[in-house]
């Protein structure tokens, strides 16, 4: 079962991200509309507005940061912790070596303190992002199963992230794998893909309002 | 308090579900799909919107109203929706669901993009809700006053019955009454200045201004009847031919006079589709610049050809109509006007690109199911500027007066609303003739 979970579920559950994650994409930016007849406002630029957007809404502006506050603090400790755990912590470095790119390119791993501090930023923002979409009015109203599965896959991937932390048990080390392979392959289908589709969601309105003069 | 807007009586309309689905599908391109793909319900659009803030009703979350382009997207056209569709995940739009969508698209929506400000996806919710109103509208939905109104504009040339005739009449009482020129129909002109019809009947003053500034500035204008109304009911509405015809007319009579430059007059909605829309509806680049009153008279200010005293009857604050600062860019001008010439200007807080909406933008001022909530919206306003401590309320938009002067009305209201435009042709410094 072990071998099955490291060798070809992996595979397919990568093969699944990357083709479904590339799919999507390229259908979005191939969907084209005709272009902008208007002439542009002197001094503006639709790739000027693509950039401001995308840097801009990284954090609230236009006076919103008080009433984005908690989304705001809470969202950059997840998205941030998340992140940070899996790019540096020391397995999955040796992992991304091992089965991806090979040993001889690397980069620093976390420290035992390192991980502790991202695992509980994450865990800290997650927690407290989805006991806001249960309870605030607004996010009930909008919420649907995608959000909660989302939710729920990625707080047990961390959670047997820090079960497997140790790599006391091979067993724990493969069931950390399975549910990561879980979300992999749920990923291209679900609300997850905004982590690449918020790039491409600034940009166009960035673009397009930019060469008004002005990018919301 | 909370309302319930678009308290939609017994309504026995035929709906065609399927013709909404296929616009919906026509109209879903890579913009829109990208926006749909990136919503990740975070709700945070909710605390932009004034109808949330004003009634806290959760229904009148902007993200909510991304639905039915988000059903049909999932249905038709996303990757996987063959395989979504087989397992059951993408269920067809019901008659149901739209009837119970149509007040959020419509009744409570202005299109202002103060929701796109505060989202961290920068969605531009307000041109999804523009594109599903045509759906709408292919359905057979859509408020009857406001489809009206966008059928008076086809048929005789403005929604609130300008037609040619009455715009001759209106212009001759005008200039009469005024002992001012107001030149109609010349051969040729520099200038193409277009009216909107709530200034026409029920602010005539504010023509009369405009009229008083260009002549002041030696501008070799004219109005036109082959093209004059400068409101567009068609793109309001959702109903795309009316928006191009209304597009057409202004540009047939701008190359007929050889118009260098068309002046669109105080009115957010107007200015936004002929700028940054008009080519596009009409399929070609438009021969001529397309300017807002305020960024014209700013351009003659700037020549030194308008001179203005100073007005230091009141304290004023101002208004910025989103369709002219947060959606067309053209924030700066009004304040360059007000710069040197209101002696006590006062901004209000937010202001200029992230200002609240009056509440009428999007044609919910045209909806009369809508008006409880648009004075419920419009208590935000009232905030503002009460904050300012300035008695008078100056903006450049006949739209956003008319709400603003309904809602001060029903909640009798004391500060005064001044149109720009007639505050600096009140005041214009012209030298004595010697």
């Amino acid at each position: 079962m072990i071998q099955f979970i490291e060798g070809p579920l992996w595979y397919l559950a990568l093969t699944v991200f990357v083709v479904g994650v590339a799919w999507r994409i390229i259908a979005l930016v191939t969907m084209k509309r005709p272009a902008d007849l208007s002439e542009a406002r002197s001094g503006s630029s639709g790739a000027g507005g693509a950039v401001k957007a995308i840097i801009q809404h990284s954090v609230p502006h236009g006076g919103n940061l008080g009433r984005t506050l908690y989304h705001f603090v809470t969202g950059y400790l997840f998205h941030v912790g998340l992140l940070v755990l899996i790019l540096f912590a020391a397995p999955h470095v040796e992992f991304i070596q091992e089965r991806l790119i090979g040993a001889d390119i690397g980069w620093p791993k976390l420290p035992r303190w390192g991980f502790i501090i991202a695992a509980e930023a994450a865990f800290a923002g997650l927690i407290l992002l989805y006991v806001h979409r249960l309870t605030d009015p607004v996010k009930k109203q909008l919420s649907d199963i995608d959000d909660h599965l989302g939710v729920w896959l990625t707080f047990i991937v961390m959670l047997t992230g820090c079960l497997a932390l140790q790599e006391a048990h091979a067993g724990l080390r493969a069931f950390h794998l399975l549910t990561v392979e879980a979300l992999m392959i749920y990923f291209p289908f679900s609300r997850l893909i905004h982590a690449f589709t918020f790039l491409l969601s600034r940009a166009r309105t960035g673009a397009t309002y930019g060469r008004r003069g002005f990018a919301p | 308090m909370t309302v319930e807007p678009g308290t939609i009586a017994p309504d026995n309309r035929p709906v065609n579900v399927q013709a909404a689905v296929d616009k919906m599908d026509a109209l879903l391109g890579g913009h829109i799909a990208s926006y749909l793909d990136a919503c990740v319900h975070c709700g945070q659009c909710a605390q932009a919107c004034h109808f949330h803030e004003a009634t806290q009703n959760p229904r009148h979350t902007p993200a909510l109203k991304l639905l039915p382009m988000t059903r049909v997207y999932r249905r038709n056209k996303s990757p996987f929706s063959g395989l979504k569709k087989a397992l059951g995940l993408a269920p067809e739009i019901t008659e149901q669901e739209l009837r119970d969508w149509e007040p959020l698209i419509f009744d409570t929506c202005t299109m202002c993009a103060r929701c796109t400000v505060v989202c961290p996806m920068a969605i531009d919710i307000a041109s999804v809700v523009a594109a599903t109103r045509q759906a709408f509208v292919a359905a057979g939905l859509g408020p009857p006053d406001l489809l009206q109104a966008a059928d008076n504009a086809r048929d005789k040339g403005s929604p609130l019955g300008v037609t040619p005739e009455v715009l001759e009449d209106r212009v001759e009482w005008l200039a009469d009454d005024n002992e001012i020129e107001i030149p109609l129909d010349k051969d040729k002109a520099d200038v193409l200045l277009t009216v909107s019809s709530i200034e026409m009947m029920k602010y005539p003053d504010s023509v009369v201004a405009m009229a008083k500034l260009l002549n002041t500035a030696g501008v070799d204008w004219t109005l036109s009847s082959k093209g004059y109304e400068a409101t567009n009911f068609g793109v309001l509405s959702g109903k795309s031919d009316v928006a191009k015809i209304m597009v057409e007319r202004i540009a047939a009579a701008a190359e007929a006079v050889n118009a260098k430059t068309v002046v669109v007059p105080e009115c957010g909605h107007a200015y936004g589709v002929l700028r940054w829309s008009g080519a596009n509806l009409l399929g070609r680049e438009l021969p001529f610049q397309v300017l807002h009153i305020t960024e014209y008279l700013a351009d003659l200010k700037r020549q030194g050809r308008l001179k203005f005293k100073p007005y230091t009857e009141q304290a004023v604050t101002y208004h910025d109509p989103c369709q002219i600062s947060r959606r067309g860019g053209a924030t700066a001008d009004a304040r360059y006007l007000l710069d040197g010439f209101a002696s006590d200007f006062r901004e209000m807080t937010p202001t200029g690109n992230f200002n609240w909406c009056c509440g009428g933008g999007g044609g919910v001022q045209a909806m009369a199911r809508a008006a409880d909530v648009r004075h419920e919206v419009f208590r935000i306003k009232m905030a503002q500027v009460e904050a300012t401590g300035a008695p008078a309320l100056v903006s450049a938009c006949a739209n956003c007066r008319l709400t603003m002067d309904e809602s001060k009305a029903a909640l009798k209201w004391d500060k005064e609303l001044i149109s720009i435009v007639e505050m600096l042709a009140d005041n214009l410094d012209v030298p004595a003739e010697s």
